[in-house]
Order: C-alpha cells, then structure tokens, then sequence
C-alpha cells in the first residue's frame, strides 16, 4: 500500500491566474491593487480515507470548504483481471468473478457464466435457474445493505451500520450454508450452481425474510427519515437524468434519476420474466430529483422488491431435478468458437461481461464493463462547487467497489 | 500567589502559608485523581453504552463488565512511541495536548461537587468556568496547524469556528440563571435553587421556593435546551464533531498524534463532557439536590458524600444523553452547524434572557395572567 501512495502521480498545479493584477479596476495603476483571495488547497483524499470505500484516490483542489475541483484517480487496486480470463479455462476462471465487486460475488458469477452459457450454448436446468435466482437476489440485499449501512457511516451515524450488519450477517450465513463462504462465493458455475439447496435452506430464507421487512422499517427510523440525514442527502450531488444517461449511469444511480431502467425487466434473463416485482425510482420526495437521498431511497426500496423476488422463487422452486447442464467438462479442452455479451442487473448497475472464442479452453478477449467503474466517471462532474462533506456523501450515495473499478 | 507573601513575614504565618501551599496542592492532586478516574469510566460508559445501542457486548473480558478495559487501554497508549511528524512544528506539536487539556482539567476546581466538596470557591465560578474552558481551542489550533497535515488544519479550523459561534448561545443561555439568581457563584445558584420557601422553617427536608432552575419559568427551560445544545458544541460532541469528523477529515486535528499525547486530547474531550455537565447540573437542575420542588438539608460529612453522590448521578445521566445523540444521530455539515448556532440558537437565547429580564423586572415566574 506504502508503495502505490508514493508511486502516485504528482498532482497537477491548480490553474490560477497568471496575472493577479487581472481583475483591477481600469484606470488604477496596477501596484495598488491588493490581492486578497485565499489560497487555492489541493488535498489527497484517499487512497487511504475512511470514506473512499476502498483505494480511491480523489485529488480534491479546495476553497475553505468549497470543493472547486475533483479528479479521481484510480487503479490501486488492479490485478489484470481481463488478461487473466484470456489464459486460464473458462471454469478456471469463475472463482476470479468473485473478486471484481466482492460485495456481490454472486452476481458477478452469474453474469460471467450467463455470458459463457451463451457463447457454448449451453441449456441450464430449471431447478438451477431458480437457486442462482434465489442466490443473486440474496446477494443484492447484502450488497444494498453493505451500501445503506456505510453511507450512515459517511453522514456520521455509526448505528446504522451495526443494524444493516446484523441483516446481512444472517444473509452471509445463509450463502455459507449453502456454497462454504462468505465472501467469495464461486457457486455458480457454468451450466448451473455448485451443489443443490441444502435441506431446510429455503425454509431458513423465509424465515429469515419474514424478519427482514420489519428491520428494514426499524432502519428507515432510524435513518432514513432522520431529519439530519435528510438534511446532508437531500438536494445534494444531484444528477438529472439526461447527466446520468450521458455519463452511462447504470442501476440504482439512474434509477434514483428518475429513469424505470432494470435489466431484470427490460432484457430479462434468468427466470425474471416469471416474477413479479417493481422497479423503484426515485421521485425528488425530500428534495430534487437525483440528489442522494433518492439513491439511497431507491437501495431501500430495492431490497424490499429483492425479498419479494425470493419468495416469489421459492414457492416456484420445483422439486428435485438436475442442477447442472450436460456436457460441460469438455469446456475444460474445447469450445465452440463465437462471440457473446451478456449484462445483467447487478446490485451497482448493468454488468456485462463480452466474450470472444475461438475454439481453444480459454477466450481469445474477455471484457467486463464494470458498473462502477462507470458510476464514478461522474464524480468530477458533480463534486466541484460542493462542500466536502457533501463529497464525502456524495462518493458514499454512488456506492462504488474498487475491486470492481480497478479490476 | 500575592496571598503567600504576607504570611511569611512571621513563623507563625508561615506555617498557615505552608498549610495553605499543602491544601492547594492537595486539592490539585485530588482534582487530577478524579479526572483520570473519570475518563477512564466514561470511556468504559461510552463503550458499553455505544454497545448497548448497536447490539453488540462492548469491552467484556478486561475486569468485572469489562471495566478496567480502559485501564489496559491507557497503559498501551503510554507505552505507544510518541511520533512527532518530521515536517511539523516541534514545539507546538508537543505542547499542545497539554493546554488542550488545561482548559478542561483547570475548570474542575470551580466545580463544588456539593456544599463542601469544591477545590475553591469562586465568586466568579461560573464566568470562570465558562472562560477557562475556551482556552482549549487553543491547544487545538496549535495541534491542528503543527501537525503541517492539511486534515489537521481543516479540524483545527472547524473547531475555531464551531467554539467561537457556540461560546455565545451557551454563554448567553447561562446569563437567563444569572439573571434569576443574581449571582455568578455555583454555590449561590445552587442556594437559590433549594432555598426554603418559608425562611423560618428548619429541618431535614423542606419544599423550596424556587425549586430547579430548568423548571423555574418555561424561558429558564428554553435557556437549559440551548445550553445543552451548544455544549454538545462545545465539547466536540455528534451531531456537532466536525472537528474529529472522521468519515471527512480522518481524525481531524489529532490526525498525527500518537500514544500519550493522543490521549490527552482523549482525556481532554471526556473532561469537557464532564465540565458542561456539571454546569448544567448545577444551574439548571438543583446541583446535589435530588428532588426538584423539595429540598434537603443534610450537614456533616455523610450528608456532604451524598450530595457529592447525587451530584455525579445527575452529571453520569448527562453524559449519557451525550453519547445517547452520539450514537443515534448522523452529523451535521459544516454550514449546517453554523446556521444552527447564528440564525436558531442566538435569537432563541436572546429572545428568552429578554423575556426572563421582563418577567423578573415584574416579579413574575411563569406567563401572567395564566399561571
């Protein structure tokens, strides 16, 4: 870490004025003009900062408290993930999935094996579709509350993040059961997931979902009606929607713009089109329309959706059957040549993940496009003229995972 | 240190002088045993509080509930190295924890925890406390600009800025008591609170004519609020910790500092807390008086320990509202504090010191006419 901080690149010089008698009065000779403005402070949040979740790195050029230019600067955290996918087999590299946005290792699985699955053709047992439905969705309600419970942590409350912590504990045990990690889970598999639904598993989900709904109202008392959160959230770091288009804003930053975008719905994959579920945006309710309190609100709705989404799978789930697609060890040695892109909803915006074959056991180019990576090519657009605690909001209302940024 | 002169002059002077010199150092020794012993329970209370909140078990395994847990902590701070920054400002780096920690740890001698038990008794106790307690931001501006760390000096400026708006309301808040009492003596306001309301009754327990300041008219009341609020202010508390905001500045204006010189400024904070509590306690609500309408009456050195109990009770709930907030609510921004302080607190507290000036002028406590 040390190293990566000295190895940065040194800061540009703020632009100033080259000639500080510019603005005098026309007419007064220039010796008498008195220059009084404060001096421009260029400051280095991060890589190590306790708010840019994770090894960002942003250059912030300071007026007291006023940001007047931000310059995000990343790669802290690149371990060639694409290069990697060329040279390892394409069930070698699932377990790399696991490390773009390990808060949503599930969805990065699914999204590079559906990108696969099309590319080989391969047919996924229904039963599989199910679990991996019940498993990703799961995983969004973890990775949403990682997101609600650190941005409290960015305004300045610390409670919060204890109770979202204690919900997605329970959601970590639950994948534990059923794959054997927490974290990085490598449970979907091409041609379908690693093991079938433990015994008492689903049961367990339900149970726990029942408790959930009621907790995530404790937590909207807690915080999100809070009047001080409301008061650093709302009509702050607003984007309007044509900004969020322009800047390729995926997910819940788009949809807290206004704009009904889902994936799961407007190129369903999986079983998606079988479930029933909204599409929440937000609507300006405490302030402007894409301020940060409507992307928050639109995290909270969307784990309410996710656990209907769960029920909705659950009781669908059919009984037995296959969890794995035939004939997909040969992947290991050969397959067929071509090319796919497919994108998923993934709990940060659209992941998508291009594959090109040519018939060996690896992919001649494997290209992910990472939604937060897109996400945070907004920062420098809407941090400068706000203050800094507001950028502290603001980088914390985007939700970014630098592993997935930086790959 | 005038006083001393004239008592050496003679031997038998001097032996009161030296009696006297002893006495002050007694009572600077014991100040400084209290105030370790307290900010070792109140970080232990901080703890397990924040636990209790967020449901986890805080410190368990250190001492009974984990008590001595903050014992272990400071024996780690003092045997941490302590790291001056190459590039800062030695001297002010090394002295400023000490007078941060001054102002916190001098205004402990105005307190009389209860008739008896006061280091000294000032007649200008409260202005003394109020002002002495202003010299920290001191210490903190030296540590925030010598740390040569641009976060630092953001805390550093924070906290200027946040003690100079809210020394006002609260100083004003403060005047509304006065002004009833007519007295800047602790010991007098807390006189007036459980003075007797007929003057010829003795005994143990007797109602009060006034009863607790806080309940005394509803603009006293108003008066309590706003000092509460602006203490949180004072002493770095959330929703007002801009200065150590850690998710913005890191740890603020103590960013650099390690070990020892860390804790002071820790010891510093828990201080404070303790000081504008007390102040509280013993303007608005009674001092070491239990009851708010009746009073007691209770000599000898039994009687003082009680009120001594009961003035540390009253001044522990206090603390524990403090980090009640502090765990609930998220922070304020930087302007946001501001505004609270220029455009709510002032012309609330301005409004209530006219209102309370009106009332006493025409001898009346609650609304006229009403009550």
């Amino acid at each position: 870490m040390a190293d990566s901080v000295t190895a940065a690149a040194p800061l540009p010089t703020p632009s100033r004025p080259a000639d500080p008698t510019a603005g005098a009065a026309p007419g007064r000779p220039p010796d008498t003009f008195v220059d009084v403005r404060t001096q421009e402070l260029q400051i280095n949040m991060g890589p190590q900062h306790p708010s840019t979740h994770g090894v960002l790195r942003v250059a912030l050029w300071v007026d007291g408290e006023i940001v007047t230019r931000a310059d995000p600067d990343i790669g802290y955290l690149h371990r060639c993930a694409e290069k990697i996918g060329e040279n390892v087999s394409y069930i070698m590299y699932v377990p790399y999935t696991d490390r773009y946005d390990y808060l949503a290792a599930m969805n990065n699985n699914l999204g590079y094996c559906l990108a696969v699955e099309k590319v080989a053709e391969l047919e996924v047992p229904e039963r599989a579709q199910y679990i991996r439905t019940i498993a990703v969705e799961l995983n969004r309600i973890a990775s949403h509350l990682m997101a609600v419970g650190t941005y409290g942590l960015d305004v300045g409350a610390f409670t919060p993040f204890f109770y979202a912590f204690r919900e997605r504990e329970e959601i970590l045990r639950l994948l534990e059961w059923i794959c054997g990690a927490r974290l990085t889970y490598n449970f979907i598999r091409i041609g379908g997931v690693m093991r079938d639904a433990p015994e008492g598993w689903v049961a367990d989900i339900l149970k726990f979902l029942d408790d959930f709904e009621r907790k995530l109202d404790e937590f909207d008392d807690l915080l999100t009606h809070n009047h001080i959160f409301v008061q650093r959230t709302a009509d702050v770091g607003v984007i309007p929607i044509e900004k969020a288009l322009a800047y390729g804003l995926t997910g819940p930053n788009l949809r807290g713009s206004g704009l009904r975008y889902d994936l799961r719905r407007e190129a369903p994959y999986l079983l998606y089109d079988r479930f029933e579920f909204d599409v929440p945006v937000g609507t300006g309710m405490k302030g402007t329309l894409g301020d940060c309190w409507d992307r928050y609100w639109v995290r909270m709705l969307e784990m309410r959706e996710s656990a209907r989404i769960c029920r909705q799978a659950i009781a669908q789930l059919p009984e037995g059957g296959e969890i794995m697609a035939k004939n997909v060890r040969h992947l290991a040695f050969k397959s067929k040549p071509g090319e796919g892109y497919v994108g998923i909803e993934n709990p940060r915006g659209e992941f998508g993940y291009y594959l090109i074959s040519e018939g060996g056991s690896s992919s001649y180019r494997s290209r992910i496009r990472a939604p937060s990576f897109c996400n945070l090519s907004i920062l420098d657009a809407i941090l400068p003229g706000t203050m800094l605690g507001d950028a502290v909001a603001i980088i914390g209302s985007i939700d970014i995972v630098l592993g997935e940024v930086d790959r | 240190m005038d006083t001393l002169v004239p008592h050496l002059q003679s031997a038998w002077q001097w032996a009161t002088g030296s009696a006297f010199a002893f006495s002050l150092v007694l009572s600077i020794l014991l100040v400084v045993a209290f105030v370790s012993v307290w900010a070792m329970f109140a970080v232990w209370l901080e703890r397990k509080a924040s636990a209790d909140f967020q449901v986890r078990l805080g410190p368990v395994y250190v001492g009974p509930f984990g008590l001595l847990q903050s014992l272990a902590d400071g024996l780690k701070l003092a045997f941490k190295e302590d790291l001056v920054p190459r590039e800062s400002d030695r001297f002010l780096f090394l002295i400023a924890p000490a007078i941060a920690f001054c102002g916190a740890f001098a205004a402990f001698a105005a307190l009389p925890f209860s008739p008896a038990f006061a280091a000294v008794d000032l007649d200008l106790g409260l202005f003394f406390v109020v002002a002495i307690t202003a010299v920290g931001v001191i210490g903190v501006l030296m540590a925030g600009w010598s740390s040569n760390n641009k976060w630092s000096l953001y805390g550093a400026m924070r906290e200027a800025a946040q003690l100079v708006s809210y020394e006002v309301p609260s100083a004003l808040a403060l005047m509304v008591p006065v002004l009833v009492t007519g007295s800047l003596n602790l010991k007098e306001i807390v006189g007036f609170q459980c003075a007797p309301i007929d003057a010829g009754s003795s005994g143990a327990i007797y109602l009060s004519a006034n009863g607790w300041l806080a309940l005394y008219s509803p603009w006293t009341f108003v008066a309590f609020l706003v000092y509460y609020v602006a203490s949180l202010a004072e002493c770095k508390r959330a929703p007002f910790d801009l200065p150590e905001a850690e998710s913005e500045l890191v740890s603020g204006f103590h960013t650099e500092y390690s070990g020892l010189r860390f804790s002071f400024f820790f010891l510093e904070e828990y201080a404070m807390m303790f000081v504008v509590s007390a102040v509280a306690v013993l303007v608005f609500l009674g001092g070491w008086q239990p009851l708010p309408f009746v009073s007691l009456d209770l000599g000898g050195a039994a009687g003082n320990a009680f009120f001594a109990v009961v003035f540390l009770a009253k001044c522990i709930l206090l603390v524990w509202v403090q980090m009640w907030l502090r765990w609930t609510l998220p922070r304020l921004r930087v302007d946001q504090v501001m505004v609270m302080g220029y455009k709510y607190l002032i012309p609330v507290t301005l409004g209530a010191l006219l209102l309370m000036a009106l009332y006493a002028h025409w001898g009346v406590r609650y609304i006229p006419g009403i009550v």
